[in-house]
């Protein structure tokens, strides 16, 4: 099972979680007390940089008859959009930059250009993936009702296909996304739940129509008509189709890499509903993944690399999760936290593991469902069920011994079970 | 004409004044999409956009120690037709922040329209944050939004025989432009102004004043409150002996304000006085509480300074928009339309023409929200 108990898992008492909770407040005041005129320069550059990107890769595609050209326009084309959906799209509408008081760039009126409404969106995921993260039948994001992500999923035979669906997944993201609010599963009862779901719909196929009349449509014919050549158009619409899938499976490599590498853990519904803002703030931190990254790599992942920090905080500016990473980590070292990192390669092959291994029904698998390495419960070190886990001082260094320590305890003890020889 | 609504769709909240720039934007906006043309242009022009108003400054001349009139060029979409005494909303940019407030246009309708420019007069006030900065700060070249002019405080047409005009202070902002107005109309009524303030040196637009007078156009009466007072009921009558026969256009300190309205009242002729009240620049500090009013007057609810903003609308019956409850997903976000709130996590204080997050806000004053 998941964890159900969070502040035992980390082997922190309620006071730890309390003083956890309360210097993560204190970033959050410092870096609003400092947030001024180089942060809103910095959202400023960025949007002109995402339109003049655009404004090129379109008008590269005019001349997209030419192979390079071609190639050229999708590929501009493609970043623009990255950039438009990941360090503006998705952080504009967690009001990051609300505190800018610019109608322009503002949580309440930014539509983004991908299939997805921003209103849905923000629903989804700025509610329920937020306030829910992880916990199994909460948070959608856990499998998007179409994958199996942790062993708590129940098995059946569907989840053979697990890595041809998260293939469909990640080349048609956009329309993942635009379907995850729509809950297509499940079933509406009452009337205005139906009528709620019609409307959900509408929006969602009245925002499908424009972008794709866009992409598709508009955008090509005019193409064709400007160079008087049906190839050129035709050229336009390909370099825009694959403009959408370049950023398509940029966003889903990025966002996956959130919450289903190993060790960002899962929870049960039991306690949510009446966990303290420290063990909410502890839940974000268990539950999220990072991966390394430098200026280009941040930038191009909407700094989502620093995941961990952007559950703690998703309404701070974008721009200030490496500084606030750095006192993140700190805090993680002081409690004996996991910081769950590595470079990008291996943080996304990971989740491709765990995707393709929960294919398979639980009897072909190592790892229980308890301590597995994308699905853990507190059981997993508790040598009798009584046991209560709390850290402990090491006398020698005087340095907390807690959850890291345990975990890296637990594999050196599995290793040398495994080979008693070597130990 | 279902097809042509449909077509104009995406352009039809901009403020555009041709139909043939609608259809242009409508147009391109097939490409632009989920935005308009004009978010690009205005990257390269700031002006070029009518999306949103917006405009340039183009002088801040000084006008007495402590105040100044800022003469700003509107970009695309600003309409001249304002009338005079009405008031426009400016925001200015300051630490990254764009921050509003409301002043009254000291310019002729006329005039603006034939040099396309429009001006405000600002004093600046040792609480207000953003008047310092207009009166001190911004620099010729800046780029300010803009929100289209408003307010009943209006010159009539046609004009009433006999007006009165009873303002201190910055109050005289809104009358100088109905008196301008009726200067370059050359219209004859029969004028009282009578304007306080604390010595000559604070005095606005004081040459002006007094050549009005010489020409014939209004009585005046100044009072230099440091010296004469300030102006009681017993002087405005012996000023101004048939003020209850003139109507009356008011503006100033609350005080100021209340003494005229007590007056009018006891003589029984309230509805020949107009008066406009300067909107707090903060919310009266410290203060915990209040009337929260969710967008019409028959939705209100008196609340103590601990309850959320979205449990008050909760408690009166309003369907408040709502999410996470803890301040994480912006759901909840409305526009603060009059007061001040407070945020519960930081004690951040927010004004109007802020967005407000309603779930981690409670009220601090009386406040109007737009839900």
């Amino acid at each position: 099972m998941a964890i159900s108990d969070i502040p035992e898992y980390a082997h922190l008492t309620d006071a730890d979680v309390e003083a956890l909770g309360a210097e993560l407040d204190q970033i959050r005041a410092d870096i609003e007390a400092d947030r001024g005129a180089r942060d809103a320069r910095y959202i400023r550059n960025t949007i002109l940089f995402q339109r003049s990107l655009e404004v090129a890769g379109r008008a590269l595609t005019v001349g997209a008859r030419d192979r390079r050209l071609w190639w050229a326009g999708a590929t501009v084309l493609g970043v623009s959009k990255i950039i438009e959906n990941m360090e503006l799209g998705h952080n504009v509408m967690h009001g990051q930059w609300d505190w800018m008081n610019d109608p322009e760039v503002h949580s309440t009126s930014w539509e983004w250009d991908l299939t997805g409404p921003s209103a849905h969106w923000k629903h989804t995921h700025n509610y329920i993936h937020h306030k829910y993260t992880n916990v199994l039948g909460m948070d959608d994001d856990v499998g998007y009702g179409l994958l199996r992500v942790t062993r708590d999923q129940r098995w059946k035979p569907f989840n053979l296909g697990n890595i041809f669906y998260n293939t469909l997944l990640a080349l048609g993201f956009e329309y993942g996304v635009a379907a995850q609010h729509l809950e297509l599963g499940k079933k509406r009862k009452t009337p205005e739940a139906k009528a709620q779901f019609h409307q959900d719909l509408r929006d969602v196929g009245t925002k499908i129509a424009k972008q794709t009349h866009k992409d598709y449509f508009a955008y090509p014919v005019g193409i064709a008509l400007l160079t008087r050549s049906k190839t050129a158009g035709r050229k336009a619409l390909t370099a825009n189709l694959t403009a959408n899938v370049i950023r398509n499976v940029w966003s889903n490599a990025v966002i996956f890499c959130g919450h289903f590498p190993d060790g960002a853990e899962k929870f049960t519904k039991q306690d949510v509903d009446s966990e303290t803002r420290g063990e909410w703030y502890l839940r974000q931190m268990l539950g999220s993944a990072n991966f390394r990254s430098g200026p280009v790599l941040g930038f191009m992942s909407g700094n989502l690399s620093y995941q961990i920090e952007h559950h703690i905080f998703p309404d701070l500016p974008s721009n200030r999760l490496p500084e606030i990473s750095v006192r993140v980590r700190a805090l993680c070292a002081k409690y004996d936290i996991p910081y769950t990192t590595g470079s990008f390669p291996v943080q996304y092959a990971k989740t491709w593991r765990t995707i393709a291994k929960l294919s398979l029904p639980n009897q072909y698998l190592t790892g229980t469902v308890d301590d597995a390495p994308e699905t853990a419960s507190e059981k997993r070190f508790k040598e009798t069920p009584e046991a209560h886990l709390v850290s402990t001082v090491d006398p020698v260094t005087g340095r907390r011994k807690g959850l890291k320590t345990a975990i890296v305890g637990l594999k050196e003890r599995r290793a040398s079970r495994r080979s008693p020889a070597r130990a | 004409m279902a097809w042509r609504e449909r077509f104009e769709a995406p352009a039809a909240d901009v403020a555009a004044r041709h139909k043939r720039s609608t259809w242009l934007r409508a147009a391109v906006a097939r490409v632009t999409t989920p935005l308009l043309p004009d978010d690009y242009l205005h990257l390269a022009n700031p002006l070029w956009s009518a999306r949103e108003l917006r405009g340039k400054v183009l002088e801040v001349r000084p006008e007495t120690a402590d105040s100044a009139t800022i003469v700003i060029r509107p970009g695309w979409g600003f309409s001249f037709d304002y009338r005079p005494g009405q008031y426009i909303g400016i925001g200015v940019l300051v630490d990254g922040r764009w921050t509003w407030r409301s002043y009254s246009l000291t310019s002729v309708p006329a005039a603006s329209r034939a040099d396309r420019t429009v001006s405000i007069t600002v004093k600046a006030m040792p609480e207000g944050f953003l008047s310092s900065h207009l009166v001190s700060g911004l620099e010729p070249g800046s780029v300010v939004r803009l929100a289209a002019p408003a307010g009943e405080f209006v010159l009539p047409d046609p004009l009433p025989e006999k007006m009165l005009f009873a303002t201190a202070g910055s109050g005289l902002t809104p009358i100088i432009s109905m008196l301008r107005a009726m200067r370059r109309r050359g219209q004859n009524a029969d004028v009282t102004v009578v304007h306080s303030v604390p010595t000559e040196d604070d005095l606005l637009f004081g040459d002006e004043l007094r050549s009005m007078a010489a020409e014939g156009l209004i009585d005046l009466h100044l009072q230099f409150t440091r010296v004469d007072g300030k102006v009681t009921p017993a002087q405005l009558r012996a000023l101004c002996p048939d003020w209850a026969e003139r109507e009356t256009w008011a503006c100033g300190p609350g005080g100021f304000l209340d003494m005229l309205g007590e007056q009018f009242e006891e003589a029984g002729v309230p509805e020949s006085l107009h008066i406009e009240r300067f909107a707090l620049e903060r919310g009266a500090v410290g203060a915990e509480g209040g009337v929260v009013t969710f967008g019409t007057p028959d939705r209100q609810i008196e609340v103590d300074g601990a309850t959320t903003l979205l449990e008050a609308g909760e408690q009166a019956g309003v369907l408040m928009p709502f999410g996470c409850r803890m301040g994480i997903c912006q759901s909840c976000v409305v526009m603060l339309d009059k007061g001040c709130v407070r945020d519960l996590r930081t004690g951040a204080e927010h004004v109007e023409g802020e967005r407000i997050q309603t779930c981690v806000s409670a009220a601090a004053g009386d406040c109007t929200l737009d839900v």
